[in-house]
């Protein structure tokens, strides 16, 4: 059989198509559906997956927390940052003396009322040195951040988040106005730029950042210990180095012996980050394996309409055969029509998919992402779809006995 | 085969040889010798051919004639290789198809057999001139050659204005003529006709005759006609009839 045959066969079968149209068309729905379900429910998947991995790519996938160790005392352990054995001096020796370590700042934090005039909002107030814009990778959108200065001499400077920014200034602006934050008057230097809620629900722009020294010993009472600090490893791939060595320094500045626990924890963004994404991987792969059954309902379909057709069109094959239809050209033939039925119902799936993942981005605001592979996927998957459920109805039209067929009532 | 039986069909058989010699000089196109065809129905075995000798021309036209369960549909089936002869030979066009594939078979259908139909058989929701090139379709004729030939059978078969309307808008004798126009374009060696007219009222069923013979007479194509009335096989030269699975008598018309 030629090419040219395989071309004038391929033609044969679109015009059988369009010869009945809806019937084509309800068969195809079935592939429309499915096809457009499996990409509109991939792009769930890959859009919640997404939206994890750009924020924890904000917060940098470089980063380490260090929290001070819970206390054991009689066998009961305190929550962690109940110990005050982690200090300024320790970050400053950990930016010194660990060659993979970036950046790093003390984090202190309490919870307070903010006041400005008449309007007042309670938020987390949050102590960092000068590098927490790097460091977060959360630039400051109006104003400027403080400086080294600042943290030096503990003064009282602030820099808003968004939101406490918008409660405390609904209108004007904010920049070297003076706030009070439990009754001590600071002044405003910035508002950060929005970072939006975290993938967890919380509002990261509820915030107001001051220098972590003014926190120690303005809003708590001159302490001396901090109760967490964020490091940032040169790369992320320095993570897991950077992780060691912060280990090893702290441990032997804080004089552990081989067999002492440690008295603070170090955990990375990455595996908090594989965490999530795991549990999204599982969901897009749910989600996808629920749609395929629908595809497959979608080729048992056109395996019955295909095999309603081969029953129908009997007389037709025994007059096709007659004429010199070879059982390869009226296999080929039927094959070709519930590959197209398949393909076509494929393309038009695509076309539903599309659209349904940018209905549920815009209407439910639910992050969606289409993914070439999940298209890439569905036409295969379509075609391999036309080929096996198409092969048994074409194959039963090959077989036909013409001079039965051609009796056929 | 039953020995009794062939001696007593035996001097009208013989007699059919001087018949089929008839158009002398001719070569001989179908050409079928001492064939057997046998059914199995659900473990009992039928024997509806019992050893037929049959040959036809080129440029004859010949009828077949019998009653239901003679045989008659059986040699139309052999002759137009649908089905193989359980054993004897079938030469047509000088090949021997009776141990061809199924796929051999559609090809030597598609090439050398025109097939008319008591229901015409034309793919409904299907214009007239697709009809007619469906044959040239499987035979990878190209484009061109395949418009001139369904233009040029579409007038033999004096329907060129008929082209774009499809089955359900003819008449019966219109449909036969596209059938007619449809066996023609491959150029076969023979046309077979099974009941050409037994959907078609008189009238359009001499009309329908007429025009066979014409086209036999004039291009000297090979007809074979299975029928079961003697006013069609009336415009046949030969007249063959069938009875039990052999042939009962053949005869010339000497009025054609």
């Amino acid at each position: 059989m030629s090419f040219r045959h395989v071309w004038i066969i391929f033609k044969m079968s679109l015009r059988a198509l369009a010869r009945n149209k809806v019937r084509s068309f309800l068969t195809m729905l079935g592939i429309i559906i499915g096809v457009g379900a499996v990409i509109a429910m991939v792009s769930l998947g890959q859009g919640a997956q997404r939206q994890v991995q750009e924020e924890i790519a904000s917060m940098g996938t470089n980063i380490l927390y260090v929290r001070a160790g819970s206390m054991r005392s009689y066998g009961v352990h305190t929550g962690s940052g109940s110990l005050n054995t982690l200090t300024p001096d320790d970050i400053e020796a950990i930016l010194r003396e660990c060659p993979s370590v970036q950046l790093a700042t003390p984090n202190a934090s309490s919870m307070a009322q903010v006041v400005y005039g008449n309007q007042n909002w309670s938020t987390r107030v949050e102590g960092f040195n000068e590098k927490f814009p790097e460091i977060r990778n959360w630039p400051v959108d109006k104003g400027e951040f403080f400086t080294e200065t600042h943290v030096k001499t503990a003064a009282r400077v602030v820099v808003l988040g968004k939101t406490v920014a918008d409660k405390l200034f609904p209108s004007g602006d904010a920049i070297g106005q003076m706030i009070r934050i439990r009754n001590l008057p600071f002044r405003v230097l910035g508002v950060l730029s929005r970072k939006g809620e975290n993938s967890w629900g919380r509002d990261q722009d509820d915030t107001a950042i001051v220098p972590y020294s003014t926190i120690m010993k303005k809003l708590l009472g001159g302490i001396n210990y901090i109760q967490q600090a964020m490091i940032s490893a040169r790369s992320p791939r320095a993570t897991y180095t950077a992780e060691v060595q912060v280990k090893s320094l702290l441990r032997q500045r804080h004089r552990l012996g081989s067999f002492q626990e440690d008295d603070f924890s170090v955990r990375n963004m990455g595996d908090i980050a594989e965490t999530y994404e795991a549990t999204n991987r599982t969901m897009t792969i749910l989600l996808g394996s629920i749609a395929a059954v629908s595809l497959i309902v979608g080729g048992i379909g056109i395996m019955n309409i295909m095999l309603v057709a081969v029953s129908e069109r009997t007389r037709e094959i025994g007059v096709r055969m007659a004429i010199g239809a070879r059982p390869g050209h009226v296999r080929i033939q039927f094959l070709t029509e519930s590959i197209v039925l398949c393909i076509l119902g494929g393309l038009l799936g695509i076309s539903l998919g599309v659209i349904a993942s940018y209905a549920i981005a815009n209407f439910l605001m639910w992050p969606t992402l289409i993914s070439s592979w999940s298209i890439m996927v569905s036409v295969i998957f379509s075609i391999s779809i036309g080929l096996f459920f198409g092969y048994y109805p074409a194959h039963k039209a090959a077989s036909l006995d013409p001079i039965n067929a051609l009796r056929y009532e | 085969m039953n020995g009794n039986d062939s001696s007593r069909q035996a001097p009208e058989v013989e007699a059919s040889v001087d018949y089929a010699a008839a158009p002398a000089g001719s070569p001989i196109v179908i050409d079928l010798q001492d064939v057997v065809k046998v059914y199995d129905l659900g473990g009992s075995q039928v024997q509806a051919l019992k050893g037929v000798t049959f040959k036809v021309r080129a440029g004859e036209f010949v009828a077949i004639m019998g009653h239901s369960g003679s045989g008659k549909s059986t040699m139309l089936n052999l002759i137009g290789c649908l089905d193989r002869p359980t054993s004897g030979r079938y030469l047509l066009d000088n090949i021997d198809v009776s141990r061809m594939s199924r796929g051999a078979l559609a090809d030597i259908r598609n090439r050398k057999i025109g097939f008319i139909f008591q229901n015409f058989n034309l793919l409904q929701r299907t214009s007239v001139w697709e009809n007619v090139e469906l044959p040239m379709l499987y035979a990878e004729i190209d484009k061109h050659e395949r418009a001139a030939r369904v233009r040029h059978a579409l007038e033999v078969v004096k329907i060129p204005h008929k082209a774009k309307m499809h089955p359900n808008q003819l008449s019966g004798g219109e449909q036969q003529r596209v059938a007619i126009a449809r066996s023609l374009v491959n150029k076969p060696a023979i046309i077979l006709a099974d009941e050409p007219t037994g959907n078609l009222d008189s009238s359009t069923s001499g009309e329908i005759m007429e025009f066979l013979q014409t086209l036999n007479r004039e291009q000297r194509i090979t007809l074979v006609m299975v029928t079961h009335e003697t006013d069609i096989a009336a415009y046949a030269e030969r007249v063959t009839v069938f009875k039990d699975g052999l042939i009962l008598r053949e005869y010339r018309n000497e009025s054609s």
